[in-house]
């Protein structure tokens, strides 16, 4: 029985003691004692006590069964294997699993054949022990809780703990996910800084990484710098784009255009938000690059086709729907009691708004920025399109620059070796990214937090 | 029908001081919320340098009357009004009149205090820059000060000028809403049910100030509570579905009413 076909199982098994439980409590309840709960209750708790165990059961078996089932295999090998690599180990065991899954193998060994089908023998057995428990494990389930079911039993109560429990376990999941993430890239980045120091990392000025296979020994220079310099030129050319042209739509939203337009325009927008990155990065590689460096060219000025410009307006342009339909709800939020104090003054509305009204909304909009800004910090693939690659410390936004997104795909691509530092770097860089973006969330969040306390 | 037996306090003093001059006045003023009709032809005339009050149950369209007197209308999406209204004789919704200016001649304060998100000094300045009231620092200085002396706040912000108008006590900052309107001097002021967030004793002091300030404006209010209406009011007005059934001198509404929904109104019989 394949693993859906189980699950499927105990669903349907959980749905028979439902069944099972609800008319149970019907039959206590025609004893004359009224019910605590109504008599769907009864039997969700049947059902829970029933299916619950037998897939905690099988979660924990598939974690742990092929473990224990390598191990034993691993035992019975023949003792020349255990004077292998470990790399040659583990070729080994993998050849043996596809063996006893019925996979052809190039020329197998006989102590490979038997280890293989003692494999198989073991899964087998496995299978069928996991299946035996979990349906010993279901009918006491079953039995114990329909023969609970009382009038006094709360199993609404208890149907609510279960609830509780099971929302709590998925907000544990993501939350766990979260921190394997973090914690294996801080793994992965101090591996990195046993090859280049964190001093040398954080404030060289060089990026110069050249790939072992390139031969010239030396693991080359990792100045963080010139990306980090990188980063934020192009991510303030978006916020400069993005600010004034994002604050100003979200104004005119919120204030000005009737509902009709209202109801088309934000739409339209956020739709702006919606389209793949990849599309921006060849538009500004296409479109956007070839037209700037011609304009460039008219006025007298060099800008290339890939440059921190490029990247940077189209960038901007992707983030517009950040700030604007942000600030709009902030705007919004703003009471109109503010605005009829100042209209009621004489103030006009222009005025209104941008004495009174703005001022009231600027800690929520300042978030908003903020929360654009990381998105900014954070993109990817318009940079590596259009950015140009150019790993080098200046200052002039027509040249071609690189960013932190960039370099780590530049050195994740190709020939990878996780024990080198040219590879290593994209966790150092990406915990650095992580960092800065994160700490610009959590003020944004702190900011708009307090601006939406100022009107509860 | 007999005389209404509603226990009246004392009569707001006569006052023999007015020029009995018309200062604002409606005829036929009708408002609609989109398709909904909340006032049905609005005639009144509201002299100088009297208080009126203007009292009914509630959704009868006191709000929507009053701000019927400022254009605050005009702020509301799918609001329209009809009729005429005119300050000192000119209409107030002629094409050619600036409602910026009007809303300084016509200032309101309202239910709930709202204060700026600023200073208590910016608060109260902030009027009087907004028109240019004030041309040095000085003068924009006597201006916050003087206001905040008539709306009887002085003693108790002279000291904090600096501080979020919204660290004020409910109390407070309807005074403050008050000298905030009171700086731009307008002629008449506005005020809807501007004490019914505040508890007794705020009350007394805002009822204290609006009699104080009946001197040199004219005011009209709205009011949910009858014996503020007979405290303040030299005129009352009673409004019922979007009609004005009467109005009249305050102790001759509440102690000899002509309609019989006034009689049952002020008597406790609805609303
Ligand atoms: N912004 C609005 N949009 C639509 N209808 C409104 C609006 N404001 C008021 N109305 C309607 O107009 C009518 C009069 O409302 P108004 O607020 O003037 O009553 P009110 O006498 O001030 O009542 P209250 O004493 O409760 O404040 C009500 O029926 C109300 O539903
Ligand atoms: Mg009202």
């Amino acid at each position: 029985m394949n693993n859906l076909a189980l699950i499927a199982t105990v669903l349907i098994v959980m749905a028979l003691a439902y069944q099972l439980g609800l008319t149970r409590s019907k039959a206590v309840a025609g004893s004359g004692e009224r019910l605590h709960s109504r008599p769907g209750y009864y039997g969700v708790l049947v059902a829970l006590w029933c299916g619950l165990p037998a897939l905690l059961l099988f979660i924990l078996w598939s974690v742990f069964e092929p473990g224990i089932i390598d191990l034993l295999v691993f035992q019975q090998l023949p003792p020349e294997v255990a004077a292998f690599s470990e790399r040659e180990q583990q070729l080994v065991m993998r050849r043996i699993a596809a063996l006893a899954a019925g996979q052809n193998v190039a020329d197998p060994q006989d102590f490979e054949r038997l280890a293989a089908s003692q494999q198989a023998r073991l899964e087998m057995l496995g299978h069928l022990s996991m299946l035996a428990t979990m349906s010993i494990v279901a009918v006491v389930g079953l039995v114990v809780a329909r023969r609970h079911v009382t009038p006094r039993l709360r199993a609404r109560n208890h149907v609510e703990k279960a609830i509780t429990a099971l929302l709590a376990t998925c907000s544990g999941v993501a939350i766990l996910t979260t921190v394997g993430i973090i914690l294996s890239m801080i793994g992965e980045a101090m591996n990195f800084f046993r090859f280049v120091s964190p001093v040398e990392f954080f404030f060289g000025t060089t990026w110069n990484p050249r790939f072992s296979s390139s031969g010239a020994g030396g693991q080359g220079e990792y100045g963080l710098l010139p990306l980090l310099w990188g980063t934020l030129m192009v991510s303030i050319i978006a916020l400069l784009v993005a600010i004034p042209l994002g604050l100003m739509t979200a104004i005119y939203m919120a204030e000005y255009a009737p509902a009709w337009l209202r109801s088309v325009a934000k739409p339209v927008i956020e739709v702006l938000a919606g389209i793949p990155t990849i599309v921006y990065g060849f538009f500004a590689l296409i479109v956007i690059g070839p037209f700037l460096s011609g304009f460039g060219e008219l006025v007298g000025l060099n800008i290339r086709t890939t440059s921190a410009l490029t990247a940077g307006l189209v960038m901007g342009i992707m983030i517009i729907p950040f700030v604007s339909s942000l600030s709009d709800d902030i705007i919004t939020q703003v009471p109109k009691a503010l605005r009829d104090g100042a209209l009621g003054l004489g103030a006009t509305k222009s005025e209104t708004i941008r004495q009174v009204v703005l001022p009231a909304a600027l800690p929520g909009i300042v978030g908003a920025f903020l929360l654009a800004a990381s998105r900014a910090i954070g993109e990817t693939m318009i940079v590596v399109l259009a950015a140009g690659n150019n790993p080098v410390l200046h200052a002039n936004p027509f040249e071609a620059v690189s960013t932190i997104t960039v370099t780590i795909v530049n050195q994740l691509t190709g020939d990878m070796d996780f024990a080198s530092p040219q590879s290593l770097v994209a966790f150092a860089l990406g915990l650095t990214l992580f960092v800065i973006t994160l700490g610009l969330n959590v003020i944004a969040l702190v900011v708009v937090r307090r601006y939406r306390q100022q009107y509860e | 029908m007999t005389t209404a037996t509603v226990a009246v306090p004392k009569a707001a003093p006569k006052r023999e001081t007015h020029s009995s001059q018309v200062k604002m006045s409606t005829r036929g003023v009708k408002v609609f919320y989109g398709d909904s009709q909340a006032l049905y032809g609005i005639d009144l005339d509201i002299i100088e340098n009297e208080v009126i009050a203007f009292i009914g149950p509630s959704g009868c369209g006191k709000s929507t009357f009053l701000r019927c007197l400022n254009r605050m209308n005009d702020t509301i999406t799918g609001c329209r009004v009809e009729g005429d209204v005119t300050l000192d004789g000119n209409d107030i919704y002629a094409p050619s009149l600036d409602v910026v200016l009007l809303r300084a001649q016509v200032g309101i304060v309202f239910q709930k205090p709202n204060p700026f998100p600023k200073s208590i000094y910016e608060n109260i300045a902030y009027g009087p820059r907004l028109h240019g009231l004030a041309k040095r620092r000085a003068e924009l200085d006597e201006v916050v000060e003087s206001s905040l002396q008539r709306a009887g706040l002085w003693g108790e912000v002279k000291d904090r000028l600096d501080q979020p108008g919204t660290s004020l006590s409910g109390g407070q900052q309807q005074r403050l809403c008050i000298a905030r309107t009171i700086a731009v001097s307008p002629e008449v002021i506005l005020m809807d049910e501007p004490c019914s967030a505040l508890d007794p004793i705020a009350t007394a002091k805002i009822e204290q100030l609006i009699d104080e300030l009946s001197a040199s404006y004219t005011i009209a209010m709205v009011t949910h509570n009858m014996q503020q209406a007979a405290r303040v009011a030299h005129k009352t007005a009673f409004f019922h579905m979007g009609d004005m059934v009467e109005v009249g001198d305050t102790d001759k509404i509440f102690t000899n009413p002509r309609d019989q929904r006034t009689h049952d109104y002020i008597t406790g019989r609805f609303g």
